[in-house]
């Protein structure tokens, strides 16, 4: 799984801006799940989580490459059990992977629902899947659908891991060049997944169609509901990207110049005096969290400002300082490690002494 | 065969996290805040830091040494991680080639600094995951999230699902060993017969679903998972986070691997 966001390349802000489009959007499902269902969902959507774990651990041969591909699973779980469910069962596997598989992190858990959970279930379900089959449920007809919205889920998730790494600012991959290694390879996976997942669709119609039948009974995506729950979702949205900028410039204004000249490829327009800038500039000043951050950054700039970078740079990258800085760093390592081992001892001997 | 690997790696963790050591008898609300607290910290550090970010690692070396957690075990687990991050991290040398740092002549390109300062963030918050979920029970995590404020229902089928990860796992692996002994020659290792082997698991997963929820309805399931172990949040816990919470933030304001250095030369 390429795609999985992770912790070491996320900022803070955009970190826990995605957690908290994720937390509402997990709140708001089990809120409308609650409403309409009994508690028999709890066992079923338990263990459609356990199936699709181990589902996705099954490897099979792609024709024609001799590479083998496996399923993500997120448009599967949609349409067997309807958008809500789906998502809350995501969001349990992910967790679970970020937490015994160390797959992405604590912080990028939440991108990460929102990346592989939210696009399928919200957007690609009600928008392309359902429209596609709902007068005609051929098996033609649901393989074009679900490759369809596999596809543009797929490539709304990667568009998604584009935009948190670049506004996160740690990786030095321009927007431009990123979106192009990202996006062909996911339009093949989405293909590969759509075409299985179609598969596995027509087969549980075919063995047992009342399983596909309940779920759009009763969780009818009928007219009313579906526009007030993309609205919702698109309003979302709106308020987490919001969220995520303002709270960027409060926190980070480097980060917001640099993504901004990386997207849009114009220098000038981080360094222009007044305008966007300046009034960026004091909002941090005013809301400052740290306010040593900026102490910390003018006194290594006054002491390196013999080098290129002075502006930029930080304490460690001040040519004068990096012996005394290797010395430091060698020094609180070799004290950690000593802690570490001092306590080991101490336990080693607690527990012979007993 | 990645079911093996998988299968033990839940395991082992879950055999961890049933030690008794002063780590892990802490609420488990107090382990995933401070675990929070420290990813966020780590993370904020802009992106060629490298010195600050040092310091750090004694968290980690404490949950070790203080929860007795087999150091190898996890550092083999992070290694082995296949990394998103390491990947697009490898990038920066290539589009950052301006010197930065001069090491004993040698001039370094600020992507190599932070890509180093990549792999160190990478280390520490992925370490810090592992630990967590070492030293506190999966279902004391979701007693932390229930506690937290998140839905009910997410917690219950979360729970139900890590209960029923192995028996699924088991059941797929006894699918998968009887295609692998049929199929010659690769043939039967393609998308027809695993559409057909994921169809058929999905079915029986339908079924047992409705075997389970009989069983529970029969010993008085109202809609509520009940935790056996109940856990209290104590004043050792607060005190304990109130201490987490002033260490990181000293070790974020503070050039503490500069200062020790500069004070070092002085002396000699």
């Amino acid at each position: 799984m390429t795609m999985h966001m992770a912790d070491a390349l996320l900022s803070p802000a955009v970190g826990t801006t995605m957690w908290a489009g994720t937390v509402g959007t997990i709140a708001y499902c089990s809120r409308k799940l609650q409403g309409n269902i009994d508690e028999k969902m709890i066992p079923v959507m338990g263990v459609s989580g356990a199936f699709l774990f181990a589902a996705q651990m099954i490897n099979f041969t792609i024709p024609g490459t001799g590479s083998s591909g496996h399923l993500g699973g997120g448009m599967l779980l949609a349409v067997l059990l309807g958008p809500y469910a789906a998502l809350l069962v995501m969001g349990s596997i992910l967790t679970i992977q970020a937490l015994f598989f160390a797959d992405g992190g604590l912080l990028a858990l939440g991108s990460n629902i929102w990346n592989l959970a939210v696009y399928p279930c919200f957007i690609a379900y009600p928008l392309i899947y359902r429209p596609l089959t709902r007068n005609d449920g051929s098996p033609a007809r649901i393989t074009i659908a679900s490759v369809t919205s596999v596809v543009a889920g797929l490539q709304l998730g990667a568009l998604s891991v584009v935009l948190q790494t670049v506004l996160s600012g740690r990786s030095e991959l321009p927007f431009g060049t990123f979106l192009l290694m990202m996006l062909p390879i996911h339009l093949a996976i989405g293909l590969v997944e759509g075409i299985v997942t179609a598969g596995v669709i027509n087969y549980v119609k075919a063995a047992r169609p009342e399983i596909l039948e309940s779920v759009d009974q009763s969780r009818p995506l009928s007219a009313g509901v579906r526009v007030r729950n993309i609205a919702l979702v698109f309003l979302g949205f709106a308020i987490v990207t919001g969220g995520m900028l303002s709270w960027f410039a409060s926190a980070n204004p480097d980060g917001l110049e640099w993504s901004i000249e990386k997207i849009l490829g114009k220098p000038e327009l981080g360094r222009q005096d007044g305008g966007m800038a300046s009034a960026l500039k004091s909002v941090q000043e005013k809301t400052a969290i740290l306010p040593e951050y900026d102490f910390r950054k003018s006194e290594g700039a006054a002491e390196g400002a013999g080098d290129g970078k002075g502006e930029q740079t930080w304490p460690v990258a001040a040519p004068g300082r990096s012996a005394s800085g290797i010395i430091g760093s060698f020094i609180v390592l070799a004290a950690v490690l000593c802690v570490g081992f001092v306590l080991r001892a101490l336990r080693r001997k607690t527990e012979g002494g007993r | 065969m990645t079911f093996d690997r998988e299968y033990f790696n839940l395991g082992v963790l879950d055999i961890l996290s049933c030690k008794d050591t002063c780590i892990h008898r802490l609420d488990p609300r107090t382990k995933v805040i401070a675990t929070l607290l420290f990813i966020i910290a780590v993370v904020s550090f802009p992106k060629y830091e490298i010195m600050g970010l040092l310091p750090f690692f004694l968290f980690p070396v404490l949950v070790f040494s203080l929860g007795d957690i087999p150091v190898w075990l996890i550092l083999k687990k992070v290694l082995l991680v296949s990394s998103f991050a390491a990947f697009i991290g490898i990038f920066n040398p290539v589009f950052d080639t301006a010197p930065m740092v001069t090491v004993s002549g040698v001039a370094i390109s600020g992507g190599w600094v932070s890509f180093l300062s990549i792999v160190l963030r990478f280390f520490l918050t992925m370490t810090s995951v592992l630990l967590l979920i070492a030293t506190t029970s999966f279902p004391g995590i979701c007693h932390a999230l229930r506690r937290l404020g998140m839905p009910e229902l997410f917690t219950s089928q979360l729970l139900f699902l890590y209960r029923y990860i192995f028996v699924l796992l088991e059941e797929a692996m006894r699918m998968v060993r009887a295609r692998n002994m049929r199929s010659f020659r690769g043939k039967g290792q393609g998308a027809r017969v695993f559409v057909s082997l994921v169809g058929t698991l999905f079915l029986r997963t339908m079924d047992r679903a409705e075997r389970i929820y009989q069983a529970m309805l029969s010993r008085g399931f109202t809609g509520t998972m009940r935790f056996v172990r109940t856990y209290r949040f104590r004043a050792t816990d607060f005190a304990l986070l109130t201490v987490v919470a002033a260490v990181l933030y000293l070790f974020r304001v503070c050039d503490i691997v500069g200062t020790i250095g500069r004070q070092t030369e002085r002396i000699f």
